[in-house]
């Protein structure tokens, strides 16, 4: 299973699933468009390794690694 | 009791708001240009305050439609979805409601969109369509989105959505007739949106009818009648604000019915199934007018930030920029101070000159103007500070330092937002904690609040000065390269921050625990920053400072004043009348200058007689023995507490205990040889040496003695519980700091080494 955190820089990845069922974090993700189905990429991580930042709907969205643990992602195809 | 009097008093203000005739509410994301819209439509024609209970600002602008119709426009916190958290999220919720305490109930929406991140924006918007009020959205950063290659189609977005789509370009101005036309228009109809409204499958529906029923059915016991949005929200945000403050009236048989409808309304979670219809009908609404390019192309932000993100240059570049802040503090404001300073004390002479010797005239000047002026130096150093701020944040640099700075403070329990506060504080406390403001998640800001005091700011710096100048040995290590005294003073800004991580650290695991808040933040494309934005801002916490602020330091300089005046017995004044009368008589010629310092010696010592006699004197004897720990005698002791209105209040107060004063100008060396001097009573032994003077040091690096400080947690927390809190614990950190610098000092026998 490949989740979010694991992809390099300029990676794309699509959405299978987020857990985390219940929590605020959870809610959240999905309100800001990170639900199944959704396409993403990552464009980079911050300078000590972690936040990282991804770009979705066109928009930059900046998420703390252990919140990207959280969103599994499809067989990456890189672009 | 009542007299007429007091019951004119007891008549609340009538609120002019309440006359107008009707009341808009603008709510949309974060970053979408809300601020500057507000800004725009409103002018200078707006009114901050605080809804009561919480520590959100509440501002309320006077919108002109047209040349009859004024009507309030109300800017709620900027927010990616109705689901609150937190009391602060409720508010929005609450107000779009009207059922939020002092607020008027809403007539109309202002929905704002970010035209250049269409999807998201829409999210929040299928949410507002279901309040049944009228709405009008403003599609703002046309232009950005222009360069994104996005367009789209206000007028079919509308047909859509049957409500009006004004495209709109805030910073710039354009649309906002046609904007003001449409808010006209929609107040008169007072339709909400006939557009298709997002559909949610029938079991879901049902729940929430029935949990709205149920609710209907308790409403004796909740006090009001919980209206149909906001059952459906309870029943969606588990463990959400809207649940947990009913949970706490109506007890865990309520929550366990609540699981159950839960179970029943969906198969999947239901934040995934209110996501997914509200996604599909953006879609469907939105879809149609919106055309993005299948490749974007690259915009100019994504290519500044391969820099202001980079590893290297991007760390260069921020390190670079706080330097510039920090110092633009000390020295943009430097004059400016200087000029206050010198106003307030030129206001004290002539006042002092033009009134009778006496109570009055010393509560006027030694309590009202020196503790108002005292206050007011710190105004040029907040406008400086706010200034940086509002332009790093209008540009879009805030989150970028956000960004970068997250690991750093994740470790302690913070987050990336609370570096600019901290970082402030080193200059002030006072406009550091009001830039606390920037960060949502209640918690996270109440740490920063009272960790942020800790940070050594310009106050400290003249009684690290003074003691350093004073005690500590002129050193050179590595050819001069550093001086002992340099790295004493480098030690004493260290102390509170080293402080500060494990009281952060404690904090966050004991009574501000609670879910980690999530670092989800959009990192905005850059702009340029908006000029009326910025000095908005800047006008806002320049005045609320000044004036909230000010009244509070303004009480407390007057009791502080008040103790260390009275009694006043005139016994002294006569004792001293009889002293300087009988050294006149003795001297040949009045006029010489050993005459005039022998003069001045009397009266300085006249004040410090009164001091002795004051209330705070009689505190400072009676508190002896406590302070005697720390190496400390009567008047250090009483110098430290009648320093809680400032701490460069101990060297003015060290002044007049010390009897000196000898010619103005060179104060800071006729104190430190007089503090050489002085023994303890009725001993040989000197008072001061390096480990008194290192203890005097701790004690102030980690205490809280500012009145200003505490007024400010006071004010942004909106209860005394938290200033309280902040003394407290600063001051028992502070005395064993204090404790520790002197009993370690003693034991490497430091006291044996003099200047």
């Amino acid at each position: 299973m490949t989740t979010l955190d694991q992809l390099k820089p300029g990676q794309r990845a699509t959405v299978l699933a987020v857990s985390g069922t219940g929590t605020a974090i959870y809610q959240r993700l999905l309100e800001m468009g990170v639900f199944e189905g959704a396409e993403l990429s990552v464009v980079r991580f911050a300078p000590l390794g972690d936040p990282m930042e991804i770009r979705l709907q066109g928009y930059n969205l900046s998420l703390r690694k252990a919140e990207a643990k959280l969103v599994e992602v499809n067989e990456v195809h890189a672009g | 009791m009542s007299t007429p009097g007091s019951d004119a008093l007891a008549v609340p203000a009538r609120d002019p708001a309440a006359k107008r005739a009707a009341s808009i509410a603008l709510i949309g994301n974060p970053n979408t240009g809300k601020t500057t819209l507000f800004n725009a439509l409103t002018g200078l024609n707006q009114h901050v305050g605080n809804y009561p209970g919480v520590t959100v600002e509440r501002k309320v602008g006077a919108l002109k439609l047209d040349d009859k119709a004024v009507v309030d426009l109300i800017d709620l916190p900027g927010t990616y979805s109705l689901a609150a958290r937190s009391p602060d999220e409720m508010i929005a919720v609450d107000v779009l409601l009207g059922q939020q305490q002092g607020s008027n109930k809403i007539d109309a929406i202002l929905a704002i969109a970010d035209a250049s991140n269409p999807e998201r924006n829409f999210y929040l918007i299928s949410q507002l369509c279901e309040l049944h009020l009228p709405v009008v959205v403003a599609l703002n950063m046309m232009d950005v989105a222009e360069t994104k290659g996005i367009t789209i189609d206000a007028t079919k977005l509308s047909e859509a959505l049957g409500t009006p789509v004004i495209p709109v370009c805030a910073n710039k101005g354009t649309g906002l007739p046609e904007l003001r036309a449409a808010l006209q228009k929609m107040l008169t109809q007072g339709k909400p949106p006939a557009g298709k409204l997002p559909v949610f499958p029938e079991p879901l529906q049902k729940e929430a009818d029935g949990l709205h029923t149920d609710l209907h059915g308790a409403a004796g016991k909740i006090g009001r009648d919980v209206n149909r949005l906001e059952a459906f929200r309870i029943l969606i945000d588990k463990g959400g604000y809207a649940e947990t403050r009913l949970a706490g009236v109506l007890g865990a048989d309520f929550t366990k019915t609540l699981d159950e409808r839960r179970g029943r309304a969906s198969k999947i979670p239901l934040p995934a199934e209110e996501v997914r219809v509200r996604y599909a009908w953006v879609k469907q609404v939105l879809g149609p007018s919106l055309h993005r390019p299948a490749q974007p192309p690259p915009t100019k932000s994504d290519t500044i930030d391969k820099i202001a993100t980079h590893w290297f240059s991007g760390t260069l570049l921020f390190a670079l920029l706080m330097l510039i802040v920090f110092q633009s503090i000390f020295t943009w404001s430097k004059p400016v101070m200087e000029l206050i300073s010198s106003g307030f004390d030129k206001l004290g002479e002539f006042v002092g000159n033009h009134m009778a010797e006496g109570a009055l005239k010393s509560l006027l000047v030694d309590g009202a103007i020196a503790g108002v002026g005292g206050v007011m130096t710190f105004l040029p150093q907040i406008c400086v500070l706010f200034f940086f701020i509002a332009i790093m944040e209008d540009c879009g640099y805030m989150s970028r330092a956000a960004f970068l700075m997250d690991r750093l403070l994740s470790r302690v329990g913070l987050s990336g937002k609370s570096f600019i506060p901290m970082l402030s504080s080193f200059a002030c406390a006072v406009p550091g904690i009001m830039s606390t403001r920037t960060i949502e998640n209640p918690r996270d800001r109440l740490t920063t609040i009272l960790v942020a005091p800790l940070m050594s700011c310009s106050a400290r710096l003249p009684v690290y000065m003074i003691l350093i100048g004073t005690f500590i040995p002129e050193r050179k290590y590595l050819g001069g390269v550093f001086t002992l005294q340099g790295l004493t003073l480098f030690g004493m800004y260290c102390v509170g921050l080293f402080v500060a991580v494990p009281v952060a650290w404690l904090l966050k695991k004991t009574l501000l625990k609670g879910e980690t808040p999530p670092f989800l933040i959009e990192l905005p494309s850059y702009k340029i920053p908006d000029w009326r934005t910025v000095l908005m801002r800047v006008y806002d916490r320049g005045k609320a400072f000044a004036v909230r602020a000010g009244t509070i330091i303004l009480s407390v300089s007057i009791v502080v004043w008040a103790l260390s005046y009275f009694p006043h017995p005139a016994s002294i004044h006569e004792n001293y009348e009889r002293q300087r009368a009988a050294f006149v008589e003795k001297a040949k010629d009045p006029e010489a200058k050993e005459v005039k310092d022998a003069q001045d010696d009397l009266a300085k010592a006249e004040d410090g007689e009164y001091l002795r006699q004051s209330y705070f004197g009689r505190m400072g004897h009676s508190v002896e023995w406590a302070f005697k720990p720390l190496g400390w005698d009567w008047r250090i002791s009483m110098g430290a507490i009648a320093s809680f209105p400032a701490r460069e209040v101990i060297v003015s107060t060290m002044r007049t205990i010390f009897n000196l004063g000898k010619g103005k100008g060179e104060e800071t060396e006729d104190l430190g040889k007089a503090m050489k001097e002085a023994t303890w009573d009725n001993s040989p032994a000197p008072l001061f040496n390096i480990p008194v003077a290192l203890s005097i040091m701790v004690f102030f690096a980690l205490c809280s003695q500012c009145a200003a400080t505490l007024a400010i947690i006071r004010r942004e927390t909106n209860s005394w519980r938290w200033p309280l809190f902040s003394f407290t614990y600063m001051t028992v950190l502070a005395y064993i700091g204090a404790w520790a610098a002197y009993a370690g000092a003693m034991a490497l026998g430091l006291q044996k080494i003099t200047q």
